[in-house]
């Protein structure tokens, strides 16, 4: 009867506090729609300066490829001091600069006639500007040897194939990544936050001298928000997978098991918060330092953890979100990878132990 | 095996580590309370009354001592004596998004309350409350009085066998607090039950049957109301000097000697000597030829206050302030408030109001939280614009000068707004720049603060560490760094004990003898006492303005033939909607 009574209130207070609403779907919408369109690790239509000294029909057929190229915005000039110009005002990102002896130079059968400029301020773009000018320097001189007849000695020749992301979306595995994000700012923070604000209101003393078994208190703040963090996630998966169209090659019922898992991870993380920090303020910062801020920088979500320096790397073992990410990119791209899942998994239950033991030796009935 | 009393401390210790300092919050304090009465614990700030409270619930263990509640170990029963206790704390947790009836049925949950019993329990709970029309409404939306109903109406959804009230009743209006008290003496006497009750409002202490009087974490005395009043048999009197300016009167009294205590009462001055010493009007009050002096009964305060004072360090030396610069009133109107409006939305705060206040006035604003007092006084100050209506302070129109008429007034907020984590020297040295002074002026001043407010020694602490009283002493000089013609004080005295009170009003009434006006507001009925007129407030209007003693005459019946100002403030209240209507 105490316990309904406690899930109950808790239930009222998280439909009635538009804050809870705001936390557990406003936010996750907010951060999918940010992640999802916003933000974009591939690089299309990159402005790109072309830059013919002597234009040749081998000229045009080589910048041909560029106008074609879903990746790139072609801007054509016909001197190098312009292009660099346009370079440094930031209108374009790299620049390909074929020098007046092109022709010769393709003809008598020496080395790559053309120059590459790109600008690595933004590193990420000049690293896959400089790697696509080369895939298509290389498909063109491919095609132009075979439409004269003779093919090209390259000695080794690179047969690519991209697993699970076969079109290399960013989307495809940043919204699964997303959703331990969400999971977290549910399960950690609104917790922290909702308990903290217990104690400043007061209302916790009052509980605390009912009859109320610690234990009661703590499935009261529990299951209310490990429902509504389950809530979350369905609302989530279904987002990834309608809006955004991110294929769920694993089953559905494994990746609920699984988060289930890291909820329970994340609620314990937060009421070990709550249990330190006693007022709002102290346990939002807490929460975002210790679980949300980990979870996306450190879980593997947008940085990969094996190009982290190794201290880095040790760290990451602690974030339970690290092996959830590894868990739900799996299962959304690759599917049920059970060598994959199991491991992880193991690995939340211990962490998830680990907090839980923390939160019930932690916490007394007594107001010190 | 139940025990003849309820409650049984035995030595018992609590300590708290703060920082560096172990602060003993509670040092071997014995004490009991009987089955069937209401016990009232009684004590000035920091005394260790809510760590007490707590301890008997079980929400801190003692480092030494045992308590007993009903025969059951608090340290091993927690849960049987929670159980059968009921705690209502400072400030009750209701939860604000859920509707009466909702705090209701929780509280009934944790308790375990039988579905059975419960339809009947709160009937009756919620006609003693007087909360029935008001079960669908959300517990945030209620007034202060109501919430706090409603918190005891949860502490007893469950019939307690022991009830736990701490400071159940500040900053509650006095019509709830009536109620309040009308709630429990029922349920002592229909139901049997033990109340244990701190409160710092010490009219309260009389209604206890009997009263624990606890100072710096000690147990002074206990016994019943009266036999503490009976120990000042003799020394207690009325000063009464016809026509003549009451707080002369009070300052000259506080520095006779053999006077320990003397407080502005009614028509005249309130006096307790100390043992043995006589107050003879040639003798001691020279000047006050027509003075004649009354034996009167003693109260419960007298004693509470002189045994403070007993035990405390010497009261602060008398001074000779008085005589240097005194003036006199004067007919010259310093603050003329004209039909002011205040709307918030649709919501009127202040509702056409109007008076003038008068220079070197001591001017109260007395009423219930909500009433319209503090946006009063943020207009005053300029703070925050008249919806309708003019406003004059200092001779300004605050519509057009404010800035002007702002250097010459000083605020002192609520809950006193100093930098915590500044030294009192910072602070002073800050709110003295905040106001334009430096060199040598800024230097003086400064110096004057310290000295005036007894505040060197504290020079180089950090205010947040400070007692309260001493936080309000700052909080005063700072407000006063650039000599303001008119003070305005919000709530000077809340939650601020007795003892520190009383300095405070000293402190004011010489203020006031050098020409500084005074506006306060106050919900302490008897501070208004010390004003010399006062306006009552509700809803956002006037319902009464006038000197104190105007106020008691005008509801003074033969059933009450002495009405307090209390008396007279409810009576106003239950009469407020034809008062409104002529107003």
């Amino acid at each position: 009867m105490r316990l309904r009574g406690l899930m109950r209130k808790e239930a009222l207070q998280i439909v009635r506090d538009p804050s809870s609403i705001a936390i557990a779907f406003v936010l996750p919408l907010l951060l999918l729609l940010i992640f999802g369109y916003g933000v974009s690790l591939d690089a299309k239509h990159v402005p790109l300066g072309l830059v013919v000294e002597h234009p040749s029909p081998q000229t045009t057929s080589f910048t041909a490829s560029f106008q074609q190229s879903p990746y790139f915005d072609p801007h054509h000039f016909s001197h190098i001091k312009e292009a660099e110009e346009a370079l440094r005002h930031g209108e374009i990102k790299g620049i390909v600069w074929m020098r007046g002896n092109f022709d010769e130079q393709l003809l008598s059968g020496e080395t790559a006639p053309i120059g590459v400029f790109v600008n690595g301020v933004d590193a990420n773009t000049a690293r896959l500007v400089q790697g696509y000018v080369q895939g298509a320097w290389t498909t063109w001189l491919q095609d132009y040897a075979r439409a004269q007849g003779k093919a090209l000695a390259i000695p080794v020749k690179l047969e690519q194939r991209v697993w699970f992301n076969p079109g290399l979306r960013s989307r495809d595995y940043l919204v699964p990544g997303l959703i331990a994000v969400i999971m977290t700012l549910i399960g950690a923070l609104l917790t922290a936050l909702v308990v903290a604000r217990e104690w400043e209101r007061g209302t916790m003393e009052a509980l605390m001298v009912t009859p109320v078994a610690i234990r009661e208190i703590l499935i009261g703040k529990l299951v209310p928000y490990f429902l509504l963090g389950m809530g979350g996630l369905l609302f989530s998966v279904a987002m990834a997978v309608w809006m955004f169209e991110v294929p769920l090659r694993g089953s559905l019922l494994l990746l609920l098991a699984t988060s289930a898992l890291f909820l329970l991870a994340a609620l314990a993380m937060g009421l070990l918060i709550s249990t330190l920090a006693k007022n709002q303020f102290v346990a939002g910062q807490a929460a975002i330092l210790a679980t949300f801020l980990p979870a996306f920088i450190l879980s593997g979500f947008i940085f990969d953890i094996g190009s982290m320096p190794k201290p880095i790397q040790w760290l990451t073992h602690i974030i339970a979100a690290r092996y959830y990410v590894a868990i739900l990119q799996t299962v959304f791209l690759a599917g049920n990878v059970w060598s994959v899942v199991l491991v992880n998994a193991l690995a939340l239950v211990v962490i998830t132990g680990i907090f839980m033991g923390l939160v019930r030796r932690r916490t007394s009935k007594r107001l010190e | 095996m139940p025990t003849a009393d309820a409650l049984l401390l035995d030595r018992v210790t609590k300590r708290f580590r703060s920082a560096k300092r172990i602060i003993c919050a509670l040092d071997q304090v014995s004490a009991r309370c009987r089955h069937g009465i209401v016990t009232g614990l009684i004590g000035p700030d920091a005394a260790g009354k809510t760590t007490l409270m707590r301890l008997v619930a079980g929400l801190l263990l003692p480092d030494e001592g045992s308590i007993t509640v009903l025969g059951m170990d608090v340290a091993k029963d927690s849960l049987a004596v929670q159980q059968a206790l009921g705690y209502m704390p400072q400030r009750f947790g209701l939860y604000g998004d859920l509707t009466v009836q909702e705090n209701l049925d929780l509280y009934a949950d944790l308790q375990a309350v039988p579905r059975t019993e419960r339809q009947q329990r709160y009937e009756e709970l919620m006609h003693m409350t007087g909360l029935a029309p008001f079960t669908g409404r959300l517990a945030r939306d209620l007034s202060g009085g109501m919430k706090q109903k409603l918190g005891l109406a949860c502490t007893l959804v469950r019939a307690p066998q022991f009830l736990l009230l701490d400071e159940a009743t500040v900053g509650v209006d006095p019509v709830s607090r009536r109620e309040l008290w009308g709630i429990i003496y029922r349920l002592v006497e229909d139901e049997g039950l033990t109340v244990l009750l701190s409160t710092a409002y010490l009219d309260e202490a009389e209604r206890c049957q009997e009263v624990i009087l606890m100072h710096e974490g000690k147990i002074l005395d206990q016994g019943t109301p009266a036999s503490f009043s009976h120990r000042l048999a003799g020394r207690t009197f009325q000063v009464v000097a016809p026509g003549a300016n009451k707080r002369k009167l009070q300052e000259q009294l506080i520095q006779t000697k053999g006077v320990m205590d003397a407080i502005i009462q009614a028509e005249g001055v309130r006096v307790v000597t100390s043992k043995g010493a006589t107050l003879e009007p040639e003798q001691d009050l020279p000047g006050w030829s027509d003075a004649t002096i009354l034996p009167v009964e003693p109260r419960f305060e007298d004693s509470f206050i002189v045994t403070l004072k007993e035990r405390t360090a010497a009261p602060p030396a008398a001074r000779n302030h008085a005589q240097s610069q005194s003036v006199s009133l004067s007919d010259e109107d310093v603050i003329v408030v004209q039909n002011v409006k205040r709307r918030f939305g649709s919501f009127y705060a202040v509702n056409g109001i109007s008076f003038r206040v008068r220079r070197g006035e001591v001017f109260g604003l007395l009423g219930a939280n909500g009433a319209g007092k503090s946006t009063t006084f943020r207009m005053l100050c300029g703070l925050l614009p008249a919806s309708e209506g003019t406003l004059h302070v200092a001779g300004e129109d605050l519509r057009r000068a404010a800035a002007k008429a702002r250097a010459r007034i000083g605020y002192m907020a609520q809950h006193f707004s100093l930098y915590a984590d500044l030294s009192v020297f910072e602070n002073l040295t800050f709110f003295s720049r905040a106001y334009g002074l430096h060199g040598q002026q800024q230097r003086e001043r400064i110096a004057w603060a310290l000295d005036e407010f007894e505040l060197r020694a504290y020079a180089d602490t950090t205010s947040g560490q400070m007692p309260l009283g001493y936080k309000q002493r700052l909080a005063l000089a700072t407000a006063l760094m650039h000599s303001p013609e008119i003070l305005f004080l919000d709530e000077p005295t809340s939650g601020v004990d007795p003892l520190a009170r009383r300095e405070f009003w000293h402190r004011i009434n010489r203020l006031a003898n050098h020409g500084v006006t005074l506006l306060v507001t106050t919900h302490f009925m008897e501070e208004a006492e010390y004003c010399d007129r006062l306006v009552i407030m509700a809803q956002g209007e006037i319902l009464a303005e006038g000197t104190p003693e105007d106020m008691k005459a005008r509801f003074r019946t033969a059933s009450r033939p002495k009405p307090t100002m209390e008396d007279a403030f409810i009576a106003l209240l239950e009469t407020d909607g034809q008062a409104v209507m002529r107003g």
